[in-house]
């Protein structure tokens, strides 16, 4: 009974654990999420600690300094015959509480400075991907792969034609209809995602074609600026092959919050096989809308499920 | 004290005008002036209010349901500008006019006629900047930090720019009264160390207000000239830069950010030592704590802007120069705290909406800690975490010590007590709905959703729902407060005595409630064990 009840309460707190630090077993955005997700990528991780960790002194401080407000609240009210003191000061109390600060900010900060180091360095890159923003949707142009340039391969990136359908005003349709398999896809699907490898150092550079839009992928654990007339480098190395949403992240216009990111990993031999299509359709015009189709599965799988939920 | 003799013969020489248009539109008395100025607060905040409803309600389901799209974005940006401009910085510019010379024993502010024009612009500033929303292209859709070249695009830019002009001027002309008032009308006896810590974080804002508003008014003029007179500032295709715009508007933001929330710091330390009836802990250091901020204020600004690609070395520097900050913010609670401990409190309204604003505008420090922290804020930037960060920090913070300085002196100004049961039921509901509210946004936040949008993926719509609800109470939570300003103004049958709460100290208390029309036209004779802050010897 007694250890029945130590192991329900054991596995309540395994739950809610999950559910402030995991998200591993389950896609990002979900529903009720509470936390930061940890990421794919092999800088994800920092934010995310920092995150954690940072929450985590906030909350001790806020226990102590709550904590004292109340028993003050508490010891201290005239209904409870308290009677006010005289003394308005104490030289000691006011060293210690403005140096602990600056000892828990500098080891704050020390952890930040490390982040920010390996985060700003793009060198050693294996792969060149140009990121542009338009209002309202995006273009990837496939710079270089493995030191050699690539011609050609480039193309738009927009919201799905479902998404897009059902958030049109008065469109009578269902969000919760938009699903690609099992997941809810709406307004986090595009027509044609950038497909990238895994375990390789990609560089991003960024730019914006007419106003200023932000590159977001949450599970790469960074958002960059594309801004006109600058070129932002970042860069990020992702650890699985999978499907990894994002959304513009500054205000763009109207649309700004319908021209999401799909970024799409896949192993290095599926990554190459997929680039040589890409650069034979570019080399042939005009076999071109077959294998765009083709390209873009997410979007075919997504049509073929539509019309059984559209109304 | 000295003030007996105002007490027995106010209002029957040098009273109010008797005809309307007189007593409000010509007005250069430092009380009437300050009514206005509350006032025309709270109407703005009812507009912003009801922008805020209606974003909320669009965000209440998955789906667009109520308005396109760039609707949405004018309430954004609306809802920014009205809050800000016309709410918070025009509450506490009322509540300095109406305290701050009966705080330091003035007989009005230094410069009575330019006190009423600079009230009186901010009404046509308002006019013009609200009826763009009536125009054809429709209002500002840019946000209110009006990035170009994204708010190069809309049709009521110059509308919007010619009304941050007039706001401005009105906001430097304040300023100047102020100090004006604080540095040469204090009674004798009120050395600048005995002043009240709101009078000297009015003092301390004010210079910030002086300082920044022409680089904001700079700004804009900028963005003006873009558009309609073929510059190039921002424009990359001409040579310009829009990062440049940031960086100058920033400059200005960020003080902006401590304009709205050091008057709110001086407001707390008065009103907790009141109602904790113990003296403030640690006065040098709170008034030390107001001057470093200040300070702070102006090497922060591109925290801001740590997703536009800031070389390294920038990064670096923002972010420690933006977490000192919160060494002199941690004084500031700290003695809050310390000045409760071994009081012997009462839990009067104003002191409940003051204990709500250390603990809640505290958990918005902690996440602007979180903010200044650059791989983390890479993740949290532009999402629902700032926004629930800067909610804590300007609703729960700025406008509940707003709220506060209300109901510690409205009996003051009205002579007459406001109901306690209703003001406490107005807490209630609002510190309950307040969290309601803006808690969920930080998970949303870290869950990925990004701001300014009207719409969403389904992961996200349990939170919004319940920020959505918790909006609407919080929102009608609002309207007791409406009652009970009119009831407590109009019709409470309760007089209020001079000195109003036990505790209170200070000049303001030894004249009579209400307040007459004039006060002061004599110098008080100041005893310092009259005042809040009489015997610091710390």
């Amino acid at each position: 009974m007694t250890s029945g009840g130590i192991r329900r309460s054991f596995t309540a707190w395994a739950a809610l654990a999950l559910a402030l630090f995991g998200g591993v077993a389950q896609a990002d955005p979900h529903p009720y999420q509470l936390n930061m997700q940890r990421g794919a990528s092999t800088w994800s991780q920092v934010p995310y600690d920092l995150n954690n960790i940072s929450l985590g002194v906030c909350v001790v401080i806020g226990i102590l300094v709550f904590g004292a407000m109340f028993i003050a609240m508490f010891r201290f009210r005239k209904s409870r015959g308290a009677v006010a003191e005289k003394w308005s000061h104490n030289t000691m109390l006011e060293i210690v509480w403005t140096t602990i600060p600056v000892i828990i900010l500098i080891v704050l900060a020390y952890l930040a400075t490390g982040g920010i180091t390996s985060w700003s360095d793009t060198t050693g890159s294996q792969m060149t991907v140009k990121v542009t923003g338009y209002q309202w949707k995006w273009r990837y142009d496939y710079v270089d792969y493995l030191g050699k340039p690539i011609s050609k391969v480039g193309f738009m990136s927009k919201l799905d034609t479902q998404s897009d359908q059902t958030r049109q005003l008065g469109s009578g349709m269902d969000p919760y209809a938009v699903k690609v398999g099992d997941e809810n896809t709406y307004l986090l699907n595009v027509d044609k995602p950038l497909v990238v490898p895994v375990d390789t150092k990609i560089r991003f550079v960024i730019t914006g074609a007419d106003v200023i839009h932000s590159w977001w992928v949450p599970a790469l654990g960074w958002k960059l600026d594309a801004i006109p007339g600058i070129i932002n480098a970042a860069w990020t190395n992702i650890k699985e092959p999978g499907t990894y949403r994002g959304q513009c992240a500054e205000l763009c216009g109207q649309d700004h919050g319908f021209m999401p990111i799909v970024v799409v990993a896949k192993s290095k031999p599926d990554f190459a096989k997929w680039l040589a299509e890409q650069e034979a359709q570019s080399a042939a015009p005009a076999a071109a809308p077959a294998a765009a189709s083709t390209a873009a599965a997410p979007a075919a799988e997504q049509t073929a499920t539509a019309p059984a939920t559209a109304k | 004290m000295s003030h007996a003799a105002t007490h027995d013969h106010h209002d029957d020489h040098h009273g109010a005008p008797k005809s309307f248009f007189q007593r409000w539109f010509m007005s250069t008395n430092h009380k009437d002036i300050g009514t206005l100025y509350l006032v025309f607060a709270l109407v703005m905040f009812f507009i912003g209010g009801s922008f805020a409803m209606l974003i909320r309600a669009e965000l209440f389901t998955p789906g667009m349901q109520l308005m396109q799209p760039y609707f949405f974005n004018q309430l954004t940006t609306m809802h920014a500008l009205v809050m800000i401009f016309g709410a918070i910085m025009p509450a506490f510019v009322g509540l300095g006019n109406w305290m701050i010379p009966l705080m330091v024993g003035a007989p009005d502010m230094a410069l009575p006629r330019m006190n009423n024009l600079s009230f009186w612009i901010l009404p046509f500033a308002f006019t013009l900047m609200l009826s763009t929303l009536f125009m054809a292209g429709g209002g500002p859709a840019g946000g209110w930090t009006m990035y170009p070249p994204l708010s190069l695009q809309s049709d009521s830019l110059a509308y919007v720019v010619f009304a941050v002009h007039l706001m401005g001027i009105s906001s430097i002309m304040g300023a100047i009264n102020i100090i004006a008032t604080i540095l040469n009308m204090r009674a004798p006896g009120m050395e600048l160390l005995k002043m009240p810590v709101f009078v000297w974080s009015w003092l301390i804002t004010a210079f910030l207000l002086i300082a920044v508003m022409p680089v904001l008014a700079g700004a804009v003029t900028m963005l003006l000239t873009d558009k309609y007179f073929g510059t190039n500032f921002f424009n990359p295709g001409g040579g310009g830069d829009p990062v440049l715009y940031q960086h100058i508007f920033w400059f200005f933001g960020h003080p902006e950010v401590y304009i709205m929330i050091l008057p709110a710091f001086g407001i707390i330390s008065e009103i907790i030592p009141t109602f904790a009836r113990k003296p403030i802990f640690g006065y040098k250091a709170m008034v030390f704590a107001i001057a470093s901020i200040a300070f702070l204020s102006f090497i922060v600004w591109a925290h801001h802007m740590f997703a536009v690609g800031l070389p390294m070395g920038a990064e670096i520097f923002f972010m420690y120069a933006t977490m000192l900050i919160a060494v002199p913010t941690g004084v500031k609670v700290f003695n809050w705290v310390s000045t409760m401990w071994g009081g012997s409190m009462t839990f009067e309204t104003p002191m409940l909406f003051a204990i709500a604003f250390v603990i809640l505008f505290t958990i918005g420090g902690f996440s602007g800690l979180m903010l200044a922290l650059v791989p983390a804020d890479f993740q949290y930037h532009d999402t629902y975490f700032v926004v629930a960060h800067f909610h804590y920090v300007l609703v729960t913070g700025a406008l509940f010590a707003i709220i506060a300085a209300t109901y510690y002196w409205l009996p003051k100004w009205s002579g007459r007590m406001y109901s306690e049961f209703w003001a406490k039921m107005h807490f209630w509901n609002s510190v309950i709905w307040v969290n309601v509210l803006f808690f969920p946004q930080h998970f949303l936040g870290l869950a990925g959703m990004p701001r300014r949008i009207p719409d969403y993926n389904v992961a996200f719509a349990n939170f919004n729902m319940i920020s959505s609800i918790g909006g609407f109470l919080f929102g009608a939570s609002q309207l007791i407060f409406l009652g009970v300003l009119i009831h407590g103004v109009w019709f409470s049958k309760k007089k209020a005595t001079d000195r109003v709460w036990e505790g209170a100290k200070g000049l303001e208390w030894t004249v009579p409630s209400p307040a007459p029309h004039h006060t002061f036209d004599v110098p008080p004779v100041i005893h310092d064990d009259e005042l809040a802050h009489g015997h610091v010897n710390d």
